[in-house]
């Protein structure tokens, strides 16, 4: 067995550039070592030591969050709790505070799982993912980086180095969901994120992302559209949760059931617009 | 092609050599003898291998010893007590029948040390969340969460 302990960046870049050590990335492990379940790879790279990527920077107009912060770092970080508190509620609900300390958003989102905790957050506040190769950097959309179950637009000597959200507009508030069978160590049943402007009781933006109801993290275009511009009442919320329960596809697994799911997505969608609407300035 | 790592292992240096893609749990247990660390699900649900590596709890069985690094701090259970002397979270754990079977309790100390040692004074609240990674099929919690409870009103130094 290859074991890469990189030292930074290029170096990492360098061994997974050549196709004789193309070997998986480890970071915190606590997916991986889970996932290898003691049938180690023939090779692993190291990137755990690479402490360019553990760095949270504030920008004009957006956060950048390096791919080998720790939730536990999210947790504490005034610039995050200030700036995407939501993200901040995610990652307290990641396993526990072990699994906190070592795992890495970076991890959590390269793992592409649908249930993860963090993506459904930076996808509702339309965050981009930086993917770096020998080659150089590229930015794209969290929203375009998950292709299908488990598959991600990373190419093979491509590393996420970066995730990158834009700061709230002014009137923006977010609240991230979790429903799981309990507050630790759990799965979830279902996992979303509402971010909105919403203004004397009109909808002038909103992005919904969601977990566990779908082969990826995914957006509800259609509900969002629907959303868009109106007044919120009583009526429009209601159709909003029936337009979210028919716009979502959940299956049933181990967790849940697809009935389950698309019940508690709509009432999360209700919840959030009828906490908005009350705390509206003019409602 | 197994690695050396320097490490400092319950305040000792210590030159450690195992394979790096051998779990830290069994480097412990097996290459060191530190059993006091134990092995529950073997995949960071249960908590009961916690240590504390540098101020952190963390679960033993899901890290690699590639992954340490020269210098790294490493706690386990052994490293809490005195020579002759419990030390207060065992003592507190012990009066208040906080161990049943005795399988969590190490990795459930560590949790609370790591707690204790970074916030000497939780409120109830933030003790249930220091130990909620931490499995027992035993006592119910609600002993375990007293017996760290006394220690924070017991005021001793962790």
């Amino acid at each position: 067995m290859r074991y890469f302990k990189c030292e930074n960046l290029t170096e990492a870049l360098g061994v997974i550039a050549d196709k004789e050590t193309r070997f998986p990335l480890l970071a915190g492990g606590t997916d991986l070592i889970v996932q290898w379940g003691g049938r180690m790879p023939e090779g692993i790279v190291d990137i755990g030591g690479v402490e360019e990527l553990k760095l949270i920077v504030q920008r004009e107009n957006v956060v950048e969050i390096g791919a080998l912060v720790t939730h536990g770092t999210i947790v504490a970080s005034k610039i995050v709790q200030r700036d995407c508190s939501a993200l901040v509620d995610a990652c307290k609900t990641v396993g526990a505070i072990q699994i906190q300390n070592r795992g890495t958003i970076g991890g959590n989102i390269v793992n592409a799982s649908p249930a993860g905790d963090t993506p459904p957050v930076l996808m509702a506040f339309d965050a981009k993912v930086e993917l770096t190769s020998l080659a150089g950097r590229r930015h794209i959309p969290l929203r375009e980086f998950y292709l299908s179950y488990r598959k991600t637009a990373l190419k093979p000597d491509e590393i996420l180095t970066r995730v990158i959200i834009p700061k709230p507009k002014p009137g923006e508030s977010a609240t991230f969901y979790k429903i799981g069978t309990r507050k630790a160590q759990a799965i979830s049943k279902v996992v979303m994120c509402v971010r909105s402007i919403i203004q004397n009781e009109i909808v002038e933006d909103i992005a919904i992302a969601l977990g566990s109801v779908a082969p990826t993290v995914v957006r509800a275009p259609k509900t969002e559209k629907f959303l868009m511009g109106k007044k919120l009442n009583e009526n429009i919320i209601d159709e909003a949760r029936k337009s979210l329960a028919e716009e979502i596809k959940p299956i049933d697994d181990i967790r849940s059931t697809a009935d389950y799911r698309k019940f508690v997505a709509a009432n999360l969608l209700g919840r959030y617009l009828t906490d908005t609407f009350l705390r509206s300035p003019s409602a | 092609m197994e690695k050396n790592i320097a490490l400092i292992i319950n305040g000792k240096k210590r030159k450690v050599k195992a394979h790096p893609a051998e779990r830290l749990l069994d480097v412990l247990r097996e290459n060191l003898k530190l059993t006091g660390t134990k092995e529950g699900c073997g995949e960071g649900e249960c908590g009961a291998c916690s240590i504390v590596l540098n101020g952190e709890v963390v679960n033993s069985c899901i890290i690699i010893f590639g992954q340490l690094d020269n210098g790294d701090e490493i706690t386990t259970i052994e490293g809490i007590a005195g020579k002759k002397k419990l030390h207060p979270l065992q003592q507190h754990f012990l009066e208040c029948g906080a161990s049943q079977c005795g399988i969590c309790t190490p990795g459930m100390i560590m949790a609370a040390y790591a707690l204790l040692k970074k916030n000497p004074k939780p409120t109830r609240e933030e003790i249930k969340e220091a130990v909620a990674g931490n499995l027992c099929r035993c006592t119910g919690y609600t002993k375990i969460i007293e017996a760290i409870e006394k220690c924070v009103i017991s005021n001793v130094k962790i």
